[in-house]
């Protein structure tokens, strides 16, 4: 069974976001960028599936820039087995990138596409579940447990209320949550055999898809920050501050 | 123009989700319509019925809708979708799952997670969790949205829209609900308590909850979690409060040895005031924080308990 995974090059998780100084855009200047994390988890979840036997090869796919080849060949230091770039300078909608993972998926002919469940940039939620509409296949969204059947996956997914156990046919469109796996660090000799696994490029018009952006971006604002307050001695400072002061107690 | 919302529930009764998107849509100034899709689901159409501001309910009643699972429900959603200018729901795990889906099948972008609506084709929304807020314009014939339920208060309960049963469409035979496993509390539901005590790292162990859930039932409280507290498995995953949890905006949010991560407080930095007790004073959840008490949470939270009881 071939598994296709997206990723995507996002600004680091731990790196406090900042618009430029004339508000245009955000200031992705010398920030640290990085996979993903909820990507890396839908690597990790494809690698233990190759390990398991269940999964034959592990395709890693991103889109965007050259820059990009950076967390392809991340994934392939994981363990993915060859990775595709779709080389583009846009900036690219959900419902674009769904389209354009519906052409790999016609010529790659997986049987399971494992996407993080959102990318810490845009927190759209939407790329998975479009994708999964496009091609008409079920789909197992906020996955925290996933197995692989004859005919079928079974996957526990992460609700509001608390679990839900669905069991979907496939080819299926997986889409992760956190407790579905720890991401393994990648080892040098791992990352030094990446350099030679194969990365082909194509550029993105070659796909032929419509990826014009159907939002506008009006306006980029920072909220309003919330001024630190006051460090109170003790308990009782504290409850007299919210009885008397705050008043929701 | 009329505005289709899709209505969570659990066939009995509404989520209150439904109610805080119903507000959001009469920001819109369009007729609105709430479809109830489910099994056996004629008491949660009928709470639908009576929430103000709506002009009819579609109810759908079929086996294969019982779970609101993403494929049958986002076929029925597409069926009926040219006749509305909008489609909206509210952005619990329920919409999220299954609205991508509808925009897709309709080629429609989808604008996630609105907290503000400031024309029925422009919105805002936060990206970068929540440290930039974007205001989009749709520019779709119809606008597929998701609401962020904490930014708008629930509408009211004093309608009388007509229920409109309407045709099921197939079991596609795709997905099936086999389990759930709810977690089950007497206390107030996280998204919609007024006080929220939440807990981190510092609790140590999955027992120590125990000191939070003695000062949630003296406050009346619901209880949180951070991701850390979480993936330790001291509490179950719908306790997470963050970017990729659940959003929380209660009037009084304690939280309880937690560091602050960014992704913690793109969950509850909506709240009203903001106590933090954590015994590193270096911790970044005191910048946001309104009274902070630097602390043992192992001493100071036993005498908050011990305080309010008196």
């Amino acid at each position: 069974m071939k598994i296709v995974v997206p990723v995507k090059r996002v600004i680091d998780a731990n790196v406090k976001v900042r618009l430029k100084s004339d508000g245009s855009a955000v200031d992705s200047d010398n920030v640290k960028m990085s996979m993903n994390p909820f990507d890396e988890i839908a690597v990790e979840e494809a690698i233990r599936l190759k390990e398991a036997g269940v999964a034959g090869e592990i395709v890693a796919v991103s889109i965007g820039s050259d820059a990009c080849q950076d967390v392809l060949r991340s994934a392939l230091a994981m363990g993915a087995d060859r990775a595709l770039l779709i080389r583009t300078e846009a900036v690219l909608e959900p419902l674009a990138v769904a389209k354009l993972l519906r052409e790999v998926v016609a010529r790659e002919q997986p049987q399971l596409v494992i996407c993080g469940k959102q990318s810490t940039d845009g927190d759209a939620n939407q790329a998975g579940q479009m994708l999964a509409g496009l091609l008409g296949w079920p789909q197992a969204t906020f996955a925290s447990k996933l197995d692989i059947g004859a005919d079928g996956a079974t996957v526990t997914r992460e609700i509001d209320g608390g679990l839900e156990i669905i069991a979907v046919t496939l080819p299926a469109v997986v889409t992760t949550d956190l407790r579905l796996n720890s991401p393994r660090y990648t080892t040098l000799p791992n990352i030094m055999k990446a350099k030679k696994k194969p990365l082909d490029v194509i550029a993105l018009d070659e796909f032929g898809v419509d990826t014009r952006p159907r939002l506008t971006t009006l306006g980029l604002a920072e909220p309003a920050a919330r001024s630190a307050g006051v460090r109170v001695a003790d308990v009782a400072e504290l409850l007299a501050k919210l009885k008397n002061e705050a008043k929701v107690i | 123009m009329t505005a289709l919302i899709i209505a969570e529930h659990d066939n009995d009764s509404l989520k209150s989700a439904t109610a805080n998107t119903i507000a959001a849509a009469r920001r819109l100034g369009v007729e609105i319509h709430v479809l109830v899709a489910g099994s056996a689901c004629s008491a949660a159409a009928e709470q639908a019925a009576r929430l103000r501001g709506v002009g009819k309910v579609l109810m759908a009643d079929a086996r294969h809708y019982e779970g609101g699972l993403a494929e049958n429900l986002a076929a029925l959603i597409v069926s009926r979708a040219q006749a509305y200018s909008h489609v909206l729901a509210p952005a619990t795990t329920f919409g999220k799952n299954v609205l991508p889906r509808v925009a897709a099948q309709l080629d429609v972008g989808q604008v996630s997670d609105i907290v503000e609506v400031l024309a029925p084709d422009t919105f805002v929304r936060p990206i970068h969790a929540g440290n930039v807020l974007a205001k989009v314009r749709s520019d779709d014939p119809i606008k597929v949205i998701t609401v962020r339920a904490t930014a708008f208060e629930a509408t009211g309960q004093e309608g009388t829209a007509p229920i409109e049963t309407i045709a099921p469409g197939p079991d596609l035979g795709m997905s099936r609900l086999l389990a759930r496993e709810l977690t089950h509390s007497s206390r107030p539901e996280l998204t919609e308590a007024k006080i929220v005590v939440s807990g981190g790292r510092g609790l140590q162990s999955g027992e120590n909850f125990k000191l939070l859930e003695a000062l949630a039932d003296r406050l009346g409280a619901a209880i949180g979690a951070s991701r850390a507290a979480v993936d330790s498995g001291f509490v179950p995953n719908d306790y997470q409060v963050g970017q990729t949890g659940k959003i929380v905006a209660p009037q009084l949010y304690i939280a309880v040895g937690i560091s602050g991560a960014i992704q913690h407080l793109a969950g509850m930095k909506g709240s009203r005031v903001i106590v933090a007790i954590n015994k590193d004073p270096e911790a970044p959840i005191f910048q946001v924080a309104d009274y902070g008490l630097t602390a043992d949470l192992f001493q100071a939270v036993p005498e908050l308990i011990s305080a309010l009881g008196q």
